[in-house]
Formats: structure tokens, sequence, C-alpha cells
């Protein structure tokens, strides 16, 4: 078996979904970004945004969630010459983009595909794969996107 | 909506910051923050529950060294200071994204972060009068004046007539 059947890579993965509730969305903030429009519906519906909404990071967070939870890209079955891949820490992100607020009430279904690996100079055994995440609501409308990428031992 | 644009107004109004208090190069110190084992677990158990966050054997075993913070925890700490260091007191309309975020390091429970953004643009939106565009690059450091995140971002902020 090859890493990229493994890594299924340009197969977009379904991660499953995550509802905003508004305690939910609330409690969130509340820690990390309590800014009115994500702690407050009176403020909120004041401002720009016009209702009560997620923070961004919050929406994010739960793509992680989702991400972890599922399993769903990195359970794969592995028969490969090799000790299975062990999936390590992430570099970070980039083109993170939070195209249209998540409202309370929202579920957002949540997706990751995987771009390309190539190996490590710098980390002999390892291998940066690349991500796509992506997140959508009720509607379809894309709510979060991002390129990511993560350390994997294969050797 | 008259009525909307008068209670949305009188929320801006009295806040320190408004687009026309940043400028390119400009710098803001966000103070610091001590992270908690308990916190590093907390979050990761709802939102990235992986054995490196969760147990400080797994921590020490992996990468991170030691019970490390998840990456996305790492960001919402960092937002959080944000806020705290200026954004509440601010015309503040929101951000579409992160250009970029770089996990430079791992956070370990019992760290000390420091917070510093920098102004790397402040331009009017063409798009919307009275709001302006601020690109910042924020960097965290630990105790030991290490950077664990970088990060760099546009946000939407009314000018302060618009916020009158």
């Amino acid at each position: 078996m090859s890493l990229d059947r493994f890594f299924r890579l340009g197969v977009t993965v379904e991660l499953g979904s995550y509802t905003f509730e508004p305690e939910t969305i609330k409690a969130f903030a509340r820690k990390y970004d309590p800014q009115p429009f994500h702690v407050d519906e009176e403020a909120a519906r004041r401002s720009v945004l016009g209702g009560l909404c997620a923070s961004g990071w919050h929406t994010a967070a739960a793509w992680m969630k989702c991400n972890i939870e599922s399993g769903a890209g990195t359970d794969g079955e592995w028969d490969g010459s090799g000790p299975r891949p062990q999936f390590g820490p992430s570099p970070g992100f980039r083109n993170l983009k939070w195209p249209k607020p998540v409202h309370a009430g929202e579920t957002v279904r949540y997706t990751r595909t995987a771009i390309e690996h190539r190996a490590l100079v710098s980390r002999p055994g390892w291998r940066m794969l690349s991500l796509r995440g992506e997140g959508f609501d009720s509607r379809g409308d894309k709510v979060l996107e991002f390129d990511s990428a993560v350390l994997v031992q294969v050797e | 909506m008259i009525t909307f644009k008068i209670e949305q107004d009188r929320a801006m109004t009295g806040k320190r910051w408004a687009f026309e208090d940043f400028a390119e190069g400009q710098s803001l110190d966000l103070g610091t923050k001590m992270v908690t084992a308990d916190e590093i677990v907390g979050f990761a158990s709802e939102f990235d529950p992986q054995p490196m966050h969760l147990k400080e054997a797994a921590g020490r075993a992996s990468l991170l060294g030691g019970l490390g913070a998840s990456g996305w925890h790492t960001c919402c700490m960092f937002m959080r200071m944000l806020c705290d260091g200026f954004l509440l007191d601010s015309t503040s309309q929101g951000s579409f994204g992160i250009d970029y975020a770089k996990w430079k390091k791992p956070v370990l429970a019992g760290d000390m972060l420091s917070g510093r953004v920098t102004v790397v643009s402040a331009r009017s939106s063409k798009s919307r009068p009275g709001v302006g565009l601020v690109t910042i690059r924020s960097e965290v450091t630990n105790q030991r004046g290490e950077q664990v995140l970088e990060l760099q971002n546009t946000g939407m902020f009314l000018t302060r007539e618009a916020a009158q």
C-alpha cells in the first residue's frame, strides 16, 4: 500500500459536524474571544453581524475536534512495508478564511483533503503532509477554509 | 435602518482605539499570560483530544517534550491576549481570516507567554466608507524569549468619525 493511498491524497473526507448552540458560543467566547457579538445577544443584534455568532477561532477549533474524533483522515488501513505512519505536530496554517459568520444554532459540516506529502530534509524518517480544511453551513455555504500541514513519521 | 445605525454607533463611541490610532510600524504590548496544565487539558478534551495535549507522560514522550497546548489553543490564548490588550477597547468590526500562523515552539504547562503586535499597514477601505483595514503581525514568546507563535491578519476598524 502506498502512502498516497493511506493519506487518501486528493480525496475530500467528511469529518462530521458540530452545532453552535448559543450557550456553547458564549462559553467559548467568554474564555477566548469576549467581543460583544460573541458573548451578548443584544450587542450582537446591533453589530455588523446582526446576531450572535461564533468566534472564528471556535469554528476552527471545532474543525480540529471533528478531525480528531472522527479519525477519518488518519485511521485508514495500513499494509505497507514499513511501520504504520504516525501523525505528529503541525507547523501551522496559512490562508485561513472566515467567508461568512456562523450564527447561533447553525450546524457546520467539516471536511479535510490531503494535498501532497514530501520528505523533510531536516528530519529523516518524517514527511510533511499538506492538507486543506473546510467547513460548510446548513445552506452549503463555506464558513471556514485553511491550508495546513502535519508532520508524519513514516520510518 | 436608522435606529440600527444609531444603536450600533453608540456601542462604538468612547473607544480608545479607532482606525486613525494605528500607524505602520507601531508596536503594541499585549501583556502576559500564564499557561496552566488544567487549561491545556480542558481545551484539548473539548477540541483536540490527542494524548500529548491530555497527559503529561504522553507529552514528554512526544516531539512536544511535555504537556503541550494544542496549536489551536495557543491561537485562542493569543486571541484573548489581543482582546484584553486593545481589541475590546477598539472600534473593531472583526476579521475575515488569518494570513498565516506559525506554531514555532511547543507551549507547555507552566509557560509564561508575552504578546506583542506590530502594525504592518493601515489603509482606508475602498468599498466601505468609515472603515479602515489594519494588518498586524503578532508574536507570542515564552519566558525564555523564544517565539512560540507568529501570526498575521487584517482587521476592520471604524474611523473615529464613523464611530461618533
